[in-house]
């Protein structure tokens, strides 16, 4: 299992144990994560699935393809480490990642 | 409904012969059991002939997403056909007059007039604009009248929204009517009920330009403030833009924020009328006017479809959409995919999966509007079950004839005081 702890814009944590090789969004959304609407399904169309990485885990999760980074580009909330959570596969080498979820989404 | 549909005739007319989108079917409602039809027999289907000439017209929820997550393939741009299956939407209809407002546009420079607004909606701007929407909604409803039928149309959904539109470009309220005019004007087309004519059209945009050349004017010079003429006057991306691009991008915030809200607004009413039982789920547990406000916004579909054209060939369930054709994205048929949504006509707050609904669109043009018509219509349900037990519909309610608004002028009801 892989696991993940999920931040919220007021600081509560949230820890979720998933499967290797789904989606970081699915293990949010499958574990009631606040904060990760999540409402194209996965299909990076929406970008109400953001979430910043922790910078020693940025680099672990792959570079935004440039479709994620048009959609990171229509947010009102996207930085440095901003990611699409539908975008990042779940590996063991993940393990321990954390994540903070925005004010609001989009 | 079925007897309408039985004694139109329209259920059994040979598919080839199919023409979903005129406009008196939305009026009716009657295509409603049309779209049913094609996404059973002809999902992705091709019209031959309508009042738009040839078109595709996709209606179910899957190839939807396709064909909006891949703009690539699929323009906006108005340089193509624009967004709508009206072609004279695109073209100018006197030269040099073309409104090329950033939804119509493709990338780059779809992006460019995007970032240069979309602050507006921010988590910051929201939350100073909960308190002003709420105070104006609470001035609204302890206005109405009681005991007496009034038209929530004019009287709360119209009030409502031209007054928030108002606060976003900074305009004094008493202007509101002239926004919403100048809405109304760029949404009727030729054949739609209020079509004033093209030279009065032109004339009314023309008087809108200049009114909004004016505030150019004011605040180009001036410090940066928080309101939509004054990010489009100081983006340094956007602050050299002709006169009619500006105005353009002015238009689709004016006419985005306009009628889709405010007919959602008055579906609001249409559907705690027809559906009873789910309103008094919300009014027993307010912790459900969230999903309500979605489902509602699913049931209506305010804009019924977005246009695309092709750029290439493309391969969709089965059938070649060549380069070139016209492309209806059907999001009030999409929205009623029984695949995703059961009894997709029902109002149901409990759907689990109401998020995915293709009201606001997918991918880089998603609504850029979605969460402030979410926190209008959020307040608005707060502020209605604080004050009301009910609001009575008295009779149907007129809707407009128009495959690209989904919407309501008359929606009479009566509260009781
Ligand atoms: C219930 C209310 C609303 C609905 C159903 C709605 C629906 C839509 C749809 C279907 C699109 C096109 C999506 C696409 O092409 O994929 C759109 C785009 C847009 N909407 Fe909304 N809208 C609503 C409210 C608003 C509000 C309140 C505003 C402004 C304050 C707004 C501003 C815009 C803008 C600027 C665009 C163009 C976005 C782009 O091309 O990047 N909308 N909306
Ligand atoms: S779920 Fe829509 S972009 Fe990730």
């Amino acid at each position: 299992m892989v696991k993940i702890t999920f931040v919220d814009n007021s600081g509560a944590s949230q820890i979720v144990d998933a499967q290797p090789g789904v989606s970081l969004m699915r293990a949010a959304v499958d574990n009631g994560v606040n904060g990760i609407s999540a409402d194209c399904g996965g299909a990076c169309a929406c970008a109400t699935c953001q979430v910043y990485v922790a910078d020693e885990w940025f680099a672990k999760t792959g570079a935004p393809a440039e479709d994620e980074q048009a959609m990171l580009g229509f947010t009102n909330s996207v930085r440095g480490n901003s990611r699409l959570s539908c975008q990042i596969t779940l590996t063991a080498a993940l393990d321990g990642m954390v994540v903070t979820t925005p004010e609001q989404q989009t | 409904m079925d007897t309408v549909m039985q004694n139109s005739g329209l259920l059994d007319i040979p598919l080839d012969r199919l023409d979903v989108s005129q406009h008196h079917l939305f009026r009716t409602g009657e295509v409603l059991p049309l779209f049913a039809r094609l996404r059973r027999e002809d999902p992705v289907h091709y019209c031959a002939q309508s009042q738009n000439g040839p078109y595709w017209s996709v209606t179910k929820h899957e190839d939807i997403m396709k064909v909006d997550t891949n703009p690539k393939v699929f323009s906006s741009s108005w340089e193509n056909g624009g967004i709508v299956l009206d072609d004279a939407q695109a073209i100018p209809p006197v030269k040099d007059f073309v409104i090329s407002a950033f939804i119509a546009l493709d990338e780059p420079r779809h992006g460019v007039y995007r970032r240069a607004v979309q602050p507006i909606v921010s988590a910051d701007s929201l939350r100073s604009l909960e308190d002003l929407v709420r105070t104006r909604t609470k001035k609204v409803l302890d206005s109405l009248p009681r005991d007496q039928v009034f038209n929530w149309v004019d009287l709360v959904s119209i009030e409502l929204t031209t007054l928030l539109l108002a606060t976003l470009f900074d305009v004094p309220v008493e202007d509101r009517h002239l926004l919403r005019e100048w809405s109304d004007v760029t949404a009727t087309l030729e054949g739609m009920d209020g079509f004033i004519g093209h030279e009065n059209r032109i004339a009314k945009l023309t008087e809108c330009l200049h009114y909004f050349m004016k505030l150019w004017n004011d605040r180009v010079n001036a410090p940066p403030k928080f309101d939509l003429v004054s990010m489009l006057a100081h983006d340094p991306n956007t602050r050299n833009m002709t006169p009619i691009d500006y105005l353009s991008q002015i238009l689709v915030l004016i006419v985005g924020g306009n009628d889709t809200t405010r007919n959602t607004m008055s579906a609001t009413i249409n559907a705690i009328n027809l559906f009873p039982d789910e309103y008094r789920k919300v009014r027993e547990d307010r912790k459900l006017i969230p999903a309500m406000v979605d489902e509602i916004i699913r049931w209506q579909t305010p804009i019924p479809h977005m246009r695309r054209t092709a750029l290439e060939d493309f391969q969709l369930r089965g059938k070649l959409i060549r380069k070139g054709d016209k492309v209806a994205m059907w999001y009030y048929s999409g929205n009623r995919d029984e695949e995703v949504f059961p009894d997709g006509d029902s109002v149901n707050v409990n759907r689990p999966n109401v998020s995915r609904q293709l009201s606001f669109g997918f991918g880089i043009h998603r609504c850029m509007g979605m969460n402030i018509a979410k926190l209008q219509l959020r307040i608005l349900w707060e502020e209605m079950l604080d004050r009301f037990e009910f609001i009575e519909m008295l009779k149907p309610p007129v809707r407009t004839m128009s495959n690209q608004i989904n919407g309501y002028t008359e929606v009479m009801v009566r509260i009781r005081g």
